[in-house]
């Protein structure tokens, strides 16, 4: 049971949090402009990384606020958590 | 017209420390907190938004509970405050929208409040943590609530409507430690709908 | 009787009366079933699992493998250690042989769980466990000592909260502790009523203090598993704890000082200790008793106790034999660090103790004491003693697994001590291998040749004890299992009849039967009422979701395939959205109620999921849109009003209104004040294709509307319908359930709704439905199927193939039936199905897999009922 420190909330259970995988794919500015390859690079594919890995969360139980989290796949340990727009800071 | 109104938890008998607080006006309020809308609001409600998870104000009856970072819960007695913040917002960014019957109230009391909620809520209730005139949205068993605490033993909880009679129930069963009392049979329950648990044995 | 005349923790001066195997006993409290039945002299229990050998109690704690009991009960309990359970009055027993009961009878207790917080968590209440918590407490500190036993092994400050009969059994990322806290098992038929009998703690710590403690282990020689044969530090329990002695004359087998402290204590108690057996070359100890240095205790004699042991040198050949009825044995200690390694702790061998011990601590814990490797004694390692034959060397006795069953597995190619346990299935049993773990790496070592560092353990997992499943469910169990979710009309619904269906959490009236109806002739006369005169429903269920702001929509213009922002307010209009992959995700009816609010609607199963969804987009991708959503799914509580009398019954209600189909068209909505008073919002909405209104009014009014709907409705004979009418109805309009006809592979256009995608905008998906596979010609698409003969309902899930396809594995599924009903306007059965290039097969026959027929079919258009939409304009 993770303790996710909500930036708005402060640290909750995991369970009052919706996961959204990968952080930072940001939807294309102009889509039809993209090849296939492209396109599916931003739908299909997503990174599977052993160790720090920068994931969203939404706190759907309290703020409903998406969020990052930098999260280390191995020891499940929360190394960071930040809003929209910040910046990771460890 | 008062009369056509029935609560979610109309049909129910509470035991001793549990009641329900039906049919207050709540307002569901957005705006950004650094606007000058947002001072308008302030000016309207004659309090201030809560900048803080956990935090409320009160202004008179009126009680505003922090939602989000730019969402706010107002409680109040009567639906004019409603139009107030429609107004206040004077179109602006944001939104007030009523939702005073999307959740009820259910209020818990007695020296076993908090153990009671400590039977199924994951946020910490110790009173260095949180104390009367805090609340949070958090789960109370499976179901979602905004939880307010508003003295040493007594406790608000705002279920969704839908779930309300399902939370009443499960408060009902943790409290029987504490307040003894015949377990009761919903009032809409169909007789013979229970599930044969016997069907096991050979 | 061998209690002790003095000595012990049980209270003398109380008799408990209890039975195990039909046999009368007596205890005290204070005891466990095991030590009341030493107190007898009774060691032997149920035979072992499959070779059905005499066994005995051979532990006095939780790692006992053998005496397992079932215990009577209002709910009878199975596969309890003997050691772990106090003795009540009046408590009935039996013992088994490896396998317990399930009692069918529903348990009658109270389960629950408590959530709490502290700043300090230690587990254990021994020495070590007190002095740190007793450290923590300070002012201000929230300290937790959770213990199993029924008391603390010290004094501990006041405001340390002390949790006894409580296990810890899992330990979990961020320092998440469960904790089963035994509360009334204890008390036998005196336990309150509505106290919880069990209660798993979920404990969230600041720090973590692990004082655990450590596990003795046998020794691996023939014959080591007869009655008789006991742990060292059990039998000093036994003496100590309960004032037992566990047999009259001992012979103590060891490879460590620790067991010296059993003889000094038996002597001390009278108990004559015929000789020690050590396998160390030297010893140093003080003790008046015969030490036989470098030797191993070789065999055991008698049947079901042992009457003796033969004793050999480990060098030599002698053979000394020595009568006895108790053998106590030490192997060496083990950590108990499952609470440390679940939390991937890591471990080193420690060669001088012959043990596995923590290699640090995880992250905000400490790990202390005898479970840190700190005390224990220097241990010469014996992982088997020589011998012949290796077929009654146990290793596992709870699972009856030998050297020779472990040396089988290696021989077989088994080289990693996770395959010697799958196996073997050492290691499995529900003592998980406390006393046995360890010694099978060192027989492992043994014919590997590696060190038992390098083979290392088996991964350590939760539950470290068993726990019920009830305890894991707490209050969570028959009606309390799951939230139902409830409409503010449920009580008419339950009232008038109603059988319920299960949509998400809501409960949903699925058919209102009369008398003697079945489920078809109930649903057949639901829809016709709809199609020939009124009927009505509660589609309260729907997700509702308010959006407001300048930017609203341009927002919706982006989450659905079709075009919102010049819907004109006092409107209506369907749309769909999709993932980006270009899939069907949610559908609904979205109002325009002015320039800057909508009023959209969910799927009753997606509300959360949408208004999740427009979330995201709006906080990460478009944070500048002037937009704010707000779930109001429960605010309103609607009502569909269908069939041609609708107008009528409507009318009656909402007399302000102007209804004729001028005034108040199809997809328009007004806001209007019912005779009754109450405000209302009238949308001339149809999910079937009749003329049909929904009401929305506030849910604290629901049920008074619902109420003076039926009332308007009596002279048209207004027939509530559920959810089953509403899916015939539906189906015979083409109108798709999000979820059943589409599944996360159906695009708008396969679902035939191509007239529902703007090519004038861009949206959520839109990219997706020109990539190669999307434009595929031969997707599965939505259409009707007819069967043939006119009478064959198809099952949903019907494979769907060729017509003069050859039936020879593998056959090419064309696709399949996503909806089935019987339509009683139609006057025969339809299906809705997914078949590939569907839309140019109108007209086809296709075979549908009924069972062992195929069953000819025809492929339709998807709408087949009034395609025209003549009616619903009314």
């Amino acid at each position: 049971m993770l303790l996710i420190g909500c930036p708005w909330c402060g640290p909750r259970d995991e369970t009052e949090f919706r996961y959204g995988g990968q952080a930072h794919v940001a939807y294309p500015e102009t889509p039809a402009e993209l090849d296939d390859q492209q396109w599916a690079e931003y739908v299909f594919y997503r990174e599977n990384p052993k160790g720090p890995f920068a994931e969203r969360w939404m706190h759907s139980a309290g703020c409903r606020r998406w969020f990052n989290v930098l999260r280390d796949t191995v020891s499940y340990e929360v190394l960071a958590v930040y809003r929209n727009g910040e910046e990771v800071s460890r | 017209m008062a009369d056509l109104r029935r609560s979610p938890l109309a049909h129910l008998t509470f035991p001793q420390g549990l009641t329900e607080l039906p049919f207050r006006t709540m307002v569901n309020l957005r705006v950004e907190p650094s606007s000058e809308t947002a001072a308008r609001v302030e000016k309207a409600l004659g309090t201030t938004l809560p900048r803080q998870c956990g935090q409320t104000s009160e202004a008179g009856s009126r009680t505003v509970f922090w939602l989000g970072p730019d969402e706010w819960l107002v409680l109040a007695d009567s639906a004019e405050v409603i139009s107030e913040l429609v107004e206040a917002l004077g179109g602006e960014p944001g939104s007030a929208v009523d939702v005073s019957a999307n959740r009820t109230i259910v209020e818990l009391s007695g020296p076993f409040a908090r153990d009671v909620l400590e039977k199924g809520c994951p946020v910490d209730l110790h009173p260095r943590e949180f104390g009367p005139g805090n609340a949070v949205q958090t789960t109370v068993g499976p179901v979602p609530v905004l939880l307010w605490q508003t003295d040493a033993e007594t406790y608000r909880l705002f279920p969704r409507s839908s779930f309300a009679d399902y939370l009443a129930r499960w408060l009902m069963d943790a409290m029987s430690e504490y307040v003894p009392f015949a377990p009761q049979q919903q009032s809409w329950r169909v007789s013979g709908s229970e599930p044969d648990l016997g069907s096991l044995d050979e | 009787m061998s209690r002790l005349p003095a000595g012990g923790r049980v209270d003398r001066g109380t008799v408990l009366r209890f039975s195990v195997d039909g046999r009368e006993l007596t205890g005290h409290p204070g005891d466990t079933v095991a030590s009341a039945m030493l107190a007898h002299g009774i060691i032997e229990v149920g035979r072992s699992i499959y070779r059905g050998r005499p066994r005995g109690i051979m532990a006095a704690g939780v790692e006992e493998p053998n005496a397992l009991l079932q215990v009577d009960g209002p709910c009878s309990e199975g596969m309890l250690p003997a050691t772990t359970v106090e003795l009540y009055d009046g408590l009935v027993a039996s013992t088994l042989s490896g396998k317990g009961r399930l009692d069918p009878t529903p348990d009658p207790a109270v389960y629950d769980k408590k959530f709490v917080h502290t700043d300090v968590l230690v587990v254990g209440g021994g020495p070590a466990g007190v002095k740190a918590a007793a450290e923590a407490s300070a002012p201000g500190v929230r300290v937790m000592l959770v213990d199993d036993q029924p008391e603390p092994g010290g004094e501990l400050p006041s405001d340390v909260v002390v949790l006894t009969r409580t296990t810890a059994i899992g330990s979990y990322d961020d320092n998440y502790v469960l904790a089963l806290e035994r509360r009334t098992d204890h008390l036998g038929a005196a336990a309150p009523a509505n106290v919880s009998r069990q209660r798993l703690w979920h404990i969230r710590a600041g720090r973590v203090v692990l004082a655990t403690g450590a596990h003795e282990r046998p020794l691996v020689f023939a014959g080591n598993d007869k009655p008789g044969v006991m742990l060292a530090g059990a039998v000093r329990t036994y003496l100590n704890r309960y004032g037992v002695a566990a047999g009259s004359q001992v012979v103590v087998f060891t490879n460590n000082d620790s067991a010296y402290d059993t003889v000094r204590d038996l002597l001390d108690a009278g108990v004559e200790v015929a000789a020690v057996v050590d396998a160390r070359p030297e010893v140093s100890v003080d003790v008046d008793v015969r030490i036989l240095t470098g030797s191993a205790v070789i065999n055991t004699e008698g049947e079901d106790r042992i009457t003796g042991v033969l004793v050999r040198s480990l060098e030599g050949d002698a053979v000394e034999s020595f009568e006895c009825d108790l053998l106590a044995v030490s192997g060496g200690w083990s950590p108990v660090v499952h609470l440390h390694s679940q939390r991937q702790g890591k471990l080193r061998w420690d060669d001088s103790i012959a043990a596995f011990v923590p290699d640090g601590a995880v992250r905000n814990q400490e790990i202390v004491g005898a479970a840190n490797g700190e005390g224990l004694w220097p241990t010469r390692a014996l992982w088997l003693v020589p011998s012949d034959s290796y077929d009654t060397h146990f290793v596992d006795l709870q699972r009856d697994v030998t050297v020779a069953d472990v040396w089988r597995s290696t021989g077989a190619g088994m080289l990693n001590v996770e395959h010697v346990k799958r196996y073997t299935s050492l290691g499995t049993a529900n003592d998980q291998g406390k006393t046995s773990g360890v010694n099978a790496i060192g027989v492992i070592a043994h014919a590997l040749g590696g060190s038992v560092g390098e083979i290392g353990t088996t991964t350590y997992r939760a539950p470290y004890t068993p726990v019920a499943f009830a305890a894991l469910a707490g209050r969570e169990r028959g009606d309390l299992f799951d939230p139902e979710r409830t409409t503010s009309i449920h009580p008419w619904h339950v009232e008038h009849g109603a059988l319920f269906e299960d949509v998400g959490q809501w409960k949903r009236p699925w058919y209102f039967p009369r008398d003697g109806e079945d489920i078809d002739a109930a649903v057949a006369r639901e829809c016709r009422a709809a199609r020939n005169g009124v009927a009505f429903m509660d589609a309260s269920t729907l997700g509702k979701i308010e959006i407001w702001g300048a930017d609203a929509g341009e927002f919706l213009n982006r989450i659905y395939t079709n075009a919102f922002k010049k819907l004109k307010p006092g409107h209506a209009r369907y749309g769909v959205m999709c993932r980006p992959d270009g899939m069907i995700f949610d559908d609904g009816v979205t109002l325009r109620l002015d320039d800057n609010r909508f009023f959209l609607t969910t799927t009753t199963g997606g509300a959360a999921g949408v208004l999740d969804w427009l979330e995201e987009w709006l906080q990460t991708e478009w944070p500048s849109l002037d937009v704010h959503c707000t779930s109001v799914t429960e605010q309103w509580a609607t009502i569909a009003v269908v069939g041609p009398r609708s107008r009528d019954v409507v009318s009656v209600l909402a007399p302000d209104l102007d209804l004729s189909a001028e005034a108040f068209p199809f997809m328009t909505f007004r806001e209007t004040t019912l005779a009754s008073g109450v405000p209302a919002r009238i949308c001339r909405i149809s999910f079937s294709g009749e003329l049909a209104y929904e009401i929305n009014v506030s849910s604290w009014y629901g049920l008074s509307v619902w109420e003076q709907v039926y009332e308007a409705g009596l002279p048209y004979d207004i027939t509530p319908y559920g959810t089953e009418a509403m899916h015939v109805l539906r189906a015979e309009k083409g109108y798709i359930i999000v979820g059943q006809d589409t599944d996360g592979t159906v695009t708008p256009h396969d679902a035939g709704m191509a007239w529902a995608v703007s090519k004038q905008k861009d949206f959520v998906g839109n990219r997706s439905f020109s990539r190669s596979d999307t434009a595929r010609a031969d997707r599965k698409q939505l259409i009707s199927l007819l069967p043939t003969d006119g009478t064959t309902k198809l099952p949903e899930g019907t494979q769907i193939i060729a017509r003069d396809v050859a039936l020879t594995p593998p056959v090419p599924m064309l696709g399949h039936v996503t909806s089935s009903y019987h339509s009683e306007a139609l006057g025969r059965p339809f299906a809705l199905a997914l078949v590939a290039g569907g839309q140019s097969r109108i007209g086809e026959t296709l075979m549908a897999h009924v069972g062992s027929e195929l069953v000819p079919v025809q492929v339709a258009d998807l709408v087949l009922y009034d395609p025209e939409g003549s009616r619903r304009d009314g």
